[in-house]
Order: structure tokens, then sequence, then C-alpha cells
């Protein structure tokens, strides 16, 4: 087999793994820095939340995603074109409250755990929180909460992510946009 | 598959949080924080390096290695190759990348010159990390002599 052909491969390998693996690094690396589980889940909530701020417009610029009219359109955006677009999965979008205010993500395969079990000291560390984050990072012209309610790492099923929108900011339209 | 751009905008954000973290200003302090970025690289450069087949690991020789380095885990990383690989054929051999993604993003010219080491730093260490994995003990520093160039040095380590 020439060496030609294993090329494309070996570098496709890699670089499905490299995220996973480098935001590993960084969930070990913030342990050792803070002393307790909530401070790196806050932590990792904060970064997330600066990624999602950069990410929504790289994703706008990218996908041909027009203005959602409402919550539930963004949930089909969020869950069918930029969960695919970044992390090549589309979780299912299940138990919607009675208001349309609250959804669940439901994640079968959690693509930032692969090769990941939680040490017995870490009980409380929410492993994927940067998730959280970057949903509420990207979702800034709303207000919107994100929280793990399941969570495979932690023995669940599923990975479940419940996201409820507060209210939408309207003091970032540009002036004149009225 | 994780999309590309991901892992550049964790790096980013991964770059701000240990600088915000450190408290410590002084030269001192910024090597620290460095080589906690250097370290996560080789973490991950080691995880990524046994991972491959066995049959890519059989290099005939360290140029093969450095070779792949340039070619094969610069596209899986950076989405391009490096653009001129050079060595003294005694251990020592210099990477260079004409528009290093990681930097590409910040500016052109000397303008940040000073943060751009930050940028670098966990390179270095997913270079040293594949290079350890490979049966290969190495030194990597990296410079910049104006963005978005920069230029990686591996000097292999003997044993």
């Amino acid at each position: 087999m020439s060496r030609q052909a294993n090329r494309g491969t070996e570098s496709k390998k890699m670089s499905s793994e490299l995220f996973t693996l480098t935001y590993g690094a960084l969930v070990t690396q913030l342990c050792k820095d803070y002393e307790n589980d909530e401070d790196v889940n806050k932590q990792l909530d904060k970064m997330g939340y600066n990624i999602g701020v950069r990410l929504i417009e790289d994703f706008l610029a990218r996908s041909n995603v027009g203005r959602c009219h409402d919550f539930r359109e963004t949930a089909d955006v969020i869950a069918k074109v930029a969960f695919k677009m970044y992390l090549g999965i589309t979780p299912s979008i299940t138990n919607w409250s009675p208001a349309g205010d609250e959804f669940s993500l439901i994640l079968e395969n959690n693509p930032l755990v692969d090769f990941v079990e939680l040490p017995d000291n870490h009980s409380s560390l929410i492993y994927s929180n940067l998730l959280c984050g970057v949903l509420r990072g990207a979702l800034e012209m709303m207000a919107v909460e994100a929280k793990f309610v399941q969570d495979t790492l932690k023995g669940d099923g599923v990975t479940e992510i419940r996201m409820r929108f507060i209210r939408r900011i309207e003091d970032n339209l540009p002036a004149g946009e009225e | 598959m994780a999309d590309a751009a991901l892992f550049e905008f964790l790096h980013t954000e991964m770059v701000a949080e240990l600088w915000a973290h450190d408290p410590d200003p002084s030269p001192g302090g910024q090597k620290m924080s460095l080589s906690v970025l250097e370290g996560m690289g080789f973490r991950v450069g080691q995880a990524l390096g046994e991972r491959l087949p066995r049959e890519t690991l059989a290099f005939r020789e360290e140029l093969d290695v450095l070779k792949f380095l340039c070619k094969d885990l610069w596209v899986a990383v950076f989405q391009k190759q490096i653009d001129s690989l050079r060595t003294n054929h005694q251990g020592t051999y210099v990477l260079q990348d004409n528009s290093f993604p990681l930097l590409v993003r910040m500016a052109s010219g000397l303008q940040y010159l000073e943060e751009a080491p930050k940028f670098l730093a966990f390179t270095c260490g997913l270079l040293r990390g594949t290079l350890s994995t490979l049966g290969i003990k190495s030194l990597v520093t990296a410079s910049v002599a104006a963005l978005p160039a920069c230029k990686f040095q591996v000097v292999i380590q003997k044993a």
C-alpha cells in the first residue's frame, strides 16, 4: 500500500481528535489550577461564552441561515445546522415546555467525552460545560440559560442539555435599525 | 468529527485564560504560563502520535519524521502544510510557516510581536509531543520576525 494513499486518512483521523484531545488537556489543567469542581465548571462556562460570541459570527458567515423568528426555529438551527457543522452530530430536540420557552437537546454521543472517564474525586465536575457557555454566548442576542441535566460521563444513558429562553435583548440593534 | 474552527477558537480562549489567570506579570510568571501551554500541547501531541497506525510509525529516517510533521500533522491541525523545512543534517530542523493560522487573525507585521509567543507555545509542545511518541526526544522553540510568519526550531536531543 503506497504511503500516498494513507496520508489523507491519517490527517483526517488526527484532525477529528484534535479538538477532543485539546479540550481534555484544558479540563485537566483547569482541575489543577482551581481547587474545586464548581470553579472549574464556572471557568469552562465563561470560556465557552467567550468562544460562543465569536463562533456565532463564524456560523452566520458559513451557513445560509436567516433570522430566526421564534425559539423553535432557533432550536432547529442549533441542533440541525450548528451542531452538525461544528461537532458532526445532530442532537434531537425534545421536552418542549408548554410555553415554548424551554427545550432539551439530547446527544446520544458526546464527542467531547471520547476516551474520558471522570475520576471519583471530581464527581461535581461538569466536564462538557464549555458547551453550555458556547450556547449562551452564541445566543447573546437573547438571554438564554443552558445546563446539563443528564451526562453519559456520570452514568446516564444520554447527554441532555436543557435550554431556557429568558428574554430577547433589544438594545443590541444598531442605531437607526428600529 | 469536530470542525477545524473549533480548535482555533478553543486555542485562542486557552491563551487568554491562562494569561488572565496568572497574576504574575514578571518574566518569571510569563514563562510559567508559556510552559503550561507548552505542556498541554505536549500531551495532545503525544496522544495524537499514539493513535497513529503501526505502519505510519515505521519511518526510515529522522528526516522522514520531520516531513511527516510538516505535511500530515500540519494539515491535520492547520489545514495547510509547513512552507519550508531546513536542516543542518546534524539534528536541527527549522520549520517555517509563512502564514501561521493561529497568528493570522492577529495582525500583520510588527504589531503584537510581543504577544506572539503565547500563540506558539501550544504548537511547540504539540511538535515535541508527537516526536516523543515517535521515539524522538527534542527541544522545540518558536520565533516570529513579522506576523503571521513564524519559525519552529526542532533540536533533536541525543540520548
